[in-house]
């Protein structure tokens, strides 16, 4: 099953190779990974979308605490966060494919950002099975390069990391 | 004050208590090395190779409960660490290891003796620093040396850039630390104990099993109080031999793979396990899926990785050991009728163990011919101190000091459980003998695993080290030897050593004394002499060839399905 967690780390130097030396180094999934300065002085956030099960995920979060970096770890399982992630698509776009494009780009709100006689680049944002989403329904016109943020994730109300 | 990095580093040191260090000079290093020359507070032993020297602090550590601490210059002096720390990491030993490094404009560039000793380092160290700037020298170090000695200690390293070491700033060395993520949970939850309390008192049959995190949270006197108080009978494991007297009727001995047979099945007929500090590794648990099928069981340890990792646990304690156990024996003086009535109904539970315990206690069968080295190990017991300090390497040796040697005192037994370090037991003693110079130090080694860093003879003489070094030589790789028997039909593939070495003139080489005993009648009177020389001895005794370690779960079996004699 998948997993998403947030980490509130030290933005020392080596902590991202500490997190990710801890994930190699005991077996564990990622599926991806973005980290980025929070709003607060010397802090990052890291989302981490994972695999295993309900022991492997206990034992992930355990083993992220223990390093000396991470301040804190959310665990999003319980489907209590928005998730979203961004996408950059180049698809090709041809004749009658241009058409097919735009109406798929309207569907799921996304945009076109670059254009060229043979080529649209889009951006979409949202949930990653959204994400999933338009890819399916691009796919068959010609996908030439896609670039995928990976998700962030933020708890809904009142669940945050220091709330 | 303004000195240079160099000797802040050393101030910092002081600040910390640190009165003695091993380390190894070089390049990288040459500045904090010129600052120890005029250092008169700090002795410093010179080892003949960084491992040693990383195996010595740890040996200190250990012996001590002090952190320990080694120098090593950049490049291969920081590499021939690696296997040192991975060593005090299994075994969560408190450890800062200061390694020189390139000038920081340097470093990236591939230059002279440049390593990323971090990264390497990044698995088997509990945190690590790079000190860029003069400046971080003092709270760096302040944390490097809170961050290895609590919560689950371990070993810490700092790279020290040599333009770091030469630029000049101020001392102030801070008071107290703060570190914002790292707030390690030492006091365990009362509630917890309380019901950890409760479930021992309804429980028929139960057994603590007990861990090297007893040893390392001084928690000796809680658990033999709590133990006796309410009857509990206790196995420990490697780690944690010496935390509870093996002399007492209580004590099961150790458990698991080499264990005692009453340990292995007090642990699969209990109905109640208390985990003391303990990680149920593979070598305790046997195969999991039929570990201590009827228990239930309370985990108390101060990290909580190490719960339910391996096994499903009924009642995490997270907290220091020994601040649980002494809420355990505060909690249980509450129920004083109770505890009469549990400890009566004990009686069943503890003559099933004393029977097991008689059916197959751990023995030998001696010999009039051929010295058998569980023989060599009780009477070192026997004409030993009594608070003299063992040390082992990895193997045979290891297992028969772990099966033979009585061990009643917490911090007397040295030896590296984790990892299984061959060429530990040397260096590790070397650090113990540097600790306690007056105490006796008694190195127990197989053939293979002294060879792998014999050179500290030399500092040992040096440093008037006086460990007696005992050699159980059965000219094989003997542990490895005994599974080629057992398991590969006696293919003995790279385990005969073949070359016979001469330890006697070995030791005289290096200017220390040697005794060898080639027969039974010889072992008393060798380590009579050995242990009656003022200086580093060798005792050397020629053991049974082919003696195996027994009784034996092979790996992958159940806890109770022993080999008793093959
Ligand atoms: C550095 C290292 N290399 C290899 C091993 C694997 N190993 C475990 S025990 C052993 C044999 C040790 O032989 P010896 O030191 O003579 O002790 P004995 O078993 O004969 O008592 C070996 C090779 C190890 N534990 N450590
Ligand atoms: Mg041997």
């Amino acid at each position: 099953m998948q997993h998403t967690i947030s980490v509130i780390v030290e933005n020392d130097f080596g902590v991202l190779s500490r997190v990710a030396t801890l994930f190699s180094g005991r077996g564990f999934n990622i599926d991806s990974l973005s980290v980025a300065p929070t709003n607060e002085e010397g802090l990052s956030r890291m989302t981490i979308v994972t695999r295993g099960d309900d022991q492997i995920l206990e034992q992930i979060n355990k083993q992220l605490n223990k390093l000396i970096d991470v301040l804190k770890v959310l665990d999003f399982s319980d489907g209590s966060a928005i998730e979203r992630e961004l996408a950059l698509i180049k698809v090709a776009a041809e004749d009658d494919a241009r058409a097919e494009v735009l109406r798929v780009v309207d569907i799921f709100r996304a945009k076109i950002i670059d254009v060229t006689p043979k080529s649209y680049t889009i951006e979409a944002t949202g949930n990653p099975l959204k994400i999933d989403g338009i890819l399916e329904l691009l796919r068959p016109l010609g996908l030439k390069e896609v670039v995928r943020t990976g998700a962030v994730a933020i708890g809904r109300g009142a669940k945050g990391w220091n709330g | 004050m303004k000195m240079n990095g160099a000797r802040m580093m050393l101030e910092c040191l002081k600040k910390e208590g640190i009165d003695t260090i091993f380390g190894y000079p070089g390049g990288t290093v040459i500045n904090l090395y010129d600052a120890l020359f005029d250092c008169k507070e700090i002795h410093h032993i010179l080892p003949r190779h960084e491992q040693a020297g990383t195996h010595a602090a740890d040996g200190y550590a250990r012996a001590t409960g002090k952190v320990g601490v080694v120098i090593a210059t950049s490049g291969p002096g920081a590499t021939n660490t690696v296997t040192g720390i991975a060593t005090a990491y299994m075994d969560s030993i408190p450890m800062v290891i200061i390694t020189g490094q390139v000038p920081t404009p340097l470093i990236g560039n591939d230059a002279f003796q440049e390593v990323d000793i971090i990264g390497i380092t990044r698995p088997c160290t509990k945190h690590s620093f790079l000190i860029r700037d003069v400046k971080d020298i003092a709270v760096t170090m302040k944390k490097a040396f809170y961050i290895a000695r609590s919560g689950r200690p371990g070993p810490v390293l700092v790279d020290f850039p040599k333009d770091v070491q030469m630029a000049q700033g101020e001392f102030h060395y801070p008071e107290t630390v703060e570190i914002r993520a790292y707030k390690p949970n030492l006091s365990g939850h009362p509630r917890q104990v309380e019901k950890a309390v409760a479930m021992i008192l309804d429980s028929r049959r139960p057994v603590m099993y007990v861990g090297g995190g007893a040893v390392l949270s001084d928690a000796a006197e809680p658990l033999t109080t709590l133990a006796r108080k309410l009857s509990l009978p206790v196995t420990t494991t490697l780690m944690g031999l010496g935390s509870f007297p093996e002399s007492d009727e209580l004590s099961l001995g150790m458990l698991g793979m080499h264990g005692a047979y009453c340990a292995n099945m007090a642990m699969s007929h209990s109905d109640l396990i208390i985990a003391v500090g303990a990680r149920f590794d593979d070598r305790v648990t046997g195969k999991l899926s039929t570990f201590a099928p009827h228990a239930k069981i309370i985990h108390i340890d101060v990290d909580p990785t190490s719960i339910k990792k391996n096994v499903r646990v009924d009642l995490p304690i997270v907290g220091d050991v020994k601040d649980v156990l002494l809420k355990m024996i505060k909690q249980a003086d509450k129920h004083k009728e109770k505890l009469t009535e549990f400890v009566a109904a004990l009686t069943p539970w503890l003559a099933d163990i004393s029977a097991w315990k008689d059916k197959h206690p751990i023995g030998y069968k001696q010999s009039s011919t051929v010295i058998k080295p569980q023989f060599v190990i009780q009477k070192l017991r026997e004409l030993s101190d009594e608070d003299a300090i063992i040390s082992t390497d990895v193997g045979q040796h290891q297992m028969w000091t772990a099966q033979f040697f009585q061990f009643n005192k917490p911090r007397t037994l040295l030896t590296s459980g984790g990892l299984g370090t061959m060429g530990y037991g040397l260096p590790a003693a070397m650090g113990a003998q540097a600790a306690f110079p007056k105490r006796q130090i008694i190195s127990i080694c197989g053939d293979g695993g002294v060879q792998m860093n014999i050179q500290e003879m030399a500092t040992l003489v040096q440093n008037r080290l006086p460990v007696k070094i005992v050699i159980l030589n059965n000219n094989f790789l003997g542990m490895v030897r005994q599974w080629q028997e057992l398991f590969f039909d006696k293919r003995y593939s790279s385990t005969c050593m073949e070359l016979p070495i001469n330890y006697i003139k070995l030791a005289d080489a290096y200017g220390a004394k040697g005794f060898l005993a080639t027969k039974p009648g010889d072992v008393e009177s060798v380590i009579k002499q050995g242990f009656s020389e003022k200086g580093p001895v060798i005792m050397e005794f020629m053991i049974a060839r082919e003696e195996k370690v027994l009784p034996m779960v092979p790996a992958g079996a159940s806890l109770n399905e022993m080999v008793l004699n093959a």
